[in-house]
This record gives C-alpha cells, sequence and structure tokens, in this order.
C-alpha cells in the first residue's frame, strides 16, 4: 500500500502503477456524473447511430474533458457566488452501483482513467477497468466538507435546467482530492476480497462454518 | 417557555455541525489502531478532518442530515402542541440557514417539501416527567445507513440461532456481515430485543442516545454489548469496508417483553457520523450539551 500524488489527465501508466489499497490525492479537473448523466451519456452518445445536433457540442466538450479523466458520483450541494459563478458547499460521495449498468461502456467510450464514489462497482466495471486500464477509486463517505474543501473551481456546468442540481455535469478542478483505490486495473477488487474475509469470520463466530 | 424557537434551531445547528465529543474520541482511538499509511488510517484521517472543518465553518457534518428524531421530557402543564409547533418552525428555519438538507420526499409524488416538514418528519416522541426541567434530545439519523438496519425474527434456521442471547449475538453480528461498509462504517448498533416490529426498530434507535462510553445495567446485556463489539471487529470490515480494524465502535442493546409467540431483533446501524444533541430549559436558561463535552 503506497500513497501517490497524481494529477489529471492520467496516463495508462498511472492507473496500471496503482493497486488496491493504495491511496491517492487527486489534483486536476473532472466531471461530477450520477443516474441521470450516466443514462444520457450511454443513451445519447453511445448506443447510438448518429448524436444528434443538439448535442453534438456537449459531446465534444465531454469527449475532450473525460480523456485520461474521471467522472465522479456526487450530487452536490452548491452555492452561487456573486457574479454567477458556483461554489461546491458539501461533496461527498454517492452510492456507485446504480451506474454499473452503464460504466463499462462509458470508461470505455470517453477513455475514463477512473471512476471515484462510494460502495465499489460490479463485475462489468471491474472487466472494464483491467481492459481499458482505469480504476475505482473510493471517496470517503460523509466526508462532504472536505471534499468541498478540495474543490477549488467550478469551472463549467451542463445540463443544470434538465437533470437538476445533483444530476448535473459539474465541471470541477480539484486539489487533492483523498481516495482509495478500492478495484485496480488488475481485476482486484477490495470489496470482494473484505466481503469473502468478513463471511469466513462470520462463520467462525456463528458456528456455521 | 414561550419562544424557545431560537434554541431549538441551536441545538439542530449543533447536532448537524458538531459531532460529539465521545464519537470523535472514539474515532480518534479507531484511526490511533490501524497501521500508518493503511487505507484504513487514511480514512479515518479524513473523517477526523472533515469533523474539525464542518464545526469550524459550521458546515453539515455530512451532507445526508438524515431524519431528524426528537425525544422531549416535559415536566407537568407543558403546552405540547405549541412546543411541537415551535420544534417544527425550528426545523425550516434551520433547513433554510443549510444546517439541513431538504430532505422529506412526498413519497407518492416524488415532490421535496423542502424544508424538512413533512408526513411523519420529524420525528417526535412526547414523555411528561417529574422534573421541572424541559429536556430535548435529537438524533440525526442518516439514509444509507438507515438502508443497512435490518429486523430478524428467531429462531433463524440458517444462522443456527435460536430464542435466547446467543441467538440474538449470531444475527447482530450477521447484520454487521450484511451491511459491509455500505451504511458508512464503522458504525454504532442500537439493537432492541422484543417488543413488536414497529416498537423494537423505535426502541433499537432510542439505545443510540446512549452515552458510547455508559454500561448496561442489565450485567447479561452488558457483557453481551462487550461480546458483540469485539466479535463485530473481528469481522474486519474496516471503515467504509477497506479493510480493517474497527468495523463497529459501539453496541447498546436494550430488551422489551414480547409475545410468547414472537422473538424479534431489530437492529439500527448508526453510521459513523453519529450526530446527536441535548437541550436543557431550566426556568429562563437553555443549556445545550453533547456527550464527551
Ligand atoms: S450513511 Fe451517514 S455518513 Fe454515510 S452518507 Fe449517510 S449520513 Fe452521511
Amino acid at each position: 500500500m503506497a500513497t501517490y500524488n497524481l494529477t489529471i489527465p492520467l496516463s495508462e501508466a498511472d492507473v496500471r502503477a496503482l493497486h488496491v489499497g493504495d491511496t491517492v490525492m487527486l489534483t486536476g479537473v473532472m466531471v461530477t456524473g450520477r443516474d441521470a448523466a450516466h443514462k444520457y451519456m450511454v443513451e445519447t452518445f453511445i448506443r447510438t447511430d448518429a448524436v444528434p445536433e443538439s448535442e453534438q457540442s456537449l459531446y465534444e466538450e465531454l469527449k475532450a474533458l473525460l480523456k485520461g479523466s474521471m467522472v465522479y458520483h456526487c450530487g452536490p450541494v452548491v452555492r452561487q457566488l456573486e457574479g454567477g459563478r458556483w461554489a461546491f458547499v458539501a461533496a461527498g460521495p454517492t452510492t456507485s452501483i446504480r451506474e454499473e449498468p452503464y460504466e463499462a461502456e462509458v470508461i470505455e467510450h470517453f477513455g475514463l482513467r477512473g471512476v471515484i464514489g462510494k460502495g465499489g462497482m460490479g463485475p462489468n466495471t471491474l472487466r472494464a477497468c483491467q481492459t481499458h486500464g482505469a480504476a475505482y477509486f473510493h471517496a470517503v463517505g460523509g466526508a462532504a466538507s472536505l471534499i468541498a474543501n478540495a474543490v477549488k473551481e467550478v469551472v463549467a456546468v451542463y445540463k443544470k435546467e434538465a437533470f437538476g442540481v445533483p444530476e448535473a455535469f459539474w465541471v470541477i478542478r480539484v486539489e487533492n482530492f483523498p481516495v482509495v483505490v478500492t478495484m485496480d486495473s488488475h481485476g482486484q477488487s477490495i470489496h470482494s476480497e473484505v466481503e469473502a474475509a468478513s463471511k469466513d469470520v462470520l462463520a467462525r463466530l456463528v458456528g456455521t462454518g | 417557555m414561550d419562544n424557545l424557537r431560537d434554541s431549538f434551531v441551536e441545538l439542530v445547528r449543533r447536532a448537524s455541525t458538531n459531532l460529539s465529543g465521545d464519537v470523535e474520541a472514539a474515532l480518534k482511538a479507531a484511526r490511533d489502531r490501524e497501521s500508518p499509511g493503511s487505507a484504513a488510517a487514511g480514512a479515518f484521517e479524513a473523517i477526523l478532518e472533515n469533523v474539525t472543518l464542518a464545526r469550524a465553518q459550521s458546515t453539515p457534518v455530512c451532507q445526508d442530515t438524515g431524519t431528524l428524531i426528537f425525544y422531549v421530557h416535559y415536566p407537568m402543564g407543558a403546552h405540547v402542541r405549541a412546543l411541537q409547533a415551535q420544534l417544527e418552525e425550528a426545523v425550516a428555519e434551520a433547513t433554510a440557514r443549510s444546517y439541513l438538507r431538504p430532505n422529506a420526499v412526498d413519497s407518492a409524488t416524488g415532490k421535496n417539501s423542502g424544508n424538512n416538514l413533512g408526513g411523519g418528519m420529524p420525528v417526535f416522541h412526547f414523555t411528561e416527567w417529574e422534573s421541572d426541567v424541559l429536556r430535548i434530545d435529537l438524533l440525526l439519523k442518516g439514509g444509507g445507513c438507515e438502508n443497512v438496519s435490518t429486523q430478524y425474527k428467531l429462531p433463524d434456521t440458517a444462522l443456527k440461532a435460536g430464542r435466547d442471547l446467543d441467538g440474538v449475538r449470531k444475527v447482530v453480528l450477521d447484520a454487521v456481515y450484511q451491511a459491509q461498509g455500505k451504511g458508512c462504517a464503522p458504525g454504532v448498533l442500537g439493537v432492541a430485543i422484543g417488543g413488536d416490529r414497529g416498537t423494537g426498530y423505535v426502541f433499537a434507535k432510542e439505545q443510540l442516545f446512549r452515552p458510547l462510553g455508559d454500561t448496561n445495567p442489565d450485567p447479561e446485556l452488558a457483557a453481551l454489548e462487550e461480546r458483540l463489539l469485539r466479535e463485530c471487529n473481528e469481522l474486519g470490515i474496516g471503515p467504509m469496508g477497506f479493510g480493517g480494524r474497527t468495523t463497529v465502535f459501539g453496541v447498546k442493546i436494550g430488551a422489551y417483553h414480547r409475545l410468547p409467540a414472537c422473538y424479534f431483533v431489530s437492529v439500527a446501524y448508526m453510521c459513523w457520523a453519529h450526530r446527536r444533541a441535548r437541550l436543557e430549559i431550566r426556568g429562563d436558561e437553555a443549556i445545550f450539551s453533547q456527550e464527551g463535552d
């Protein structure tokens, strides 16, 4: 287990060097996205023959932003500052498993190097991480103020009117955002390891083993 | 006791932004038990830094400010309906001041009320007592950990859990195993033995008001609490499910009578953001306190 300071965009080598249990401080630009955003990306950009004209410019923006970067599963509490800019007030991670039906395709299509959230994800995402050189980064659930303080700037926001504040694509610049690798690009997942180990202990303690 | 609204807003602010001393001390002790540089140690560092920031900025410890559960002990002759109205006003005001996230969603329409008031929200328990002090205890119960709270009916064949305290022990261990890190571990367990399905859950949550360092007056339950604390931590799930030495940092058990036909064990799982605060009104004085201050 090691600690890394990494700057986004990440290279494939950056990600391949990481293993489950490593702590990483992330700096750079990433994009928030949860349920509505994932459904939209997959239906509008990926499982389609042609991206509609009206969505073309956002598609280009997202392609540029996400290459080598990450999607953060987060529905922030935001505040509008004087002059119209936005700031994050609370920005803890939300449960990631809801995006399991979409994430593998998003990783592949946009060339993500990571996904950030809480609770871990399933076998499809794990396989996509292995094939395409990405990792699942676990943020600390409930650490809303700490993470909001790591968000130094809200660079842009897309789909705020259509999806609402928590579901919008918030483009944020973070500095030293603390996360732990819980699924790596080598097929390892802390979530399944811890579950299996605790299952054995449970069997011993209750006498069903 | 005419206008207590401002004191009630302050009670909510404290509960949401200032983690009580006993919880913070337990989290620090947990950090010190993990090996430096491990993922678990890092998680505790982040949690503790977050707690300090929230207190300094007067911002919520966690963005999910949960269900507000009030226990009100009032002197004879108090005007309970007026008290409830003032508490509700205070909750709406605390939401407007961002101490609380708007968290009350109409189950039929999906519409958020915007002020944390709605059917069954917040939760009130009013009890008259001998004292002439008005005492209000508040607990904020998050949604993620509510989702992993659970109830068992003994006997449970799969877990070989019979209708006795050893059976209780087995199902509580199973509850913690099933929760893994999903309730934002490490957690505190409020456990109720007996009651019916409704009272069991309410009584389980009531256990969460107990100071972490207290001792159960019933020696058998006290022994079970101690054993469960140790055994839950043997599961090794750790903070956020990263693996580690602290999975649970408190086990509090209460027992109700039950029907001969029923034996329920209700487990209220509380996340690390175990937020509670107390207000006492003595004459004209408003006294705020939190465990371990
Ligand atoms: S379970 Fe607790 S710490 Fe986790 S998000 Fe919910 S309220 Fe916050």
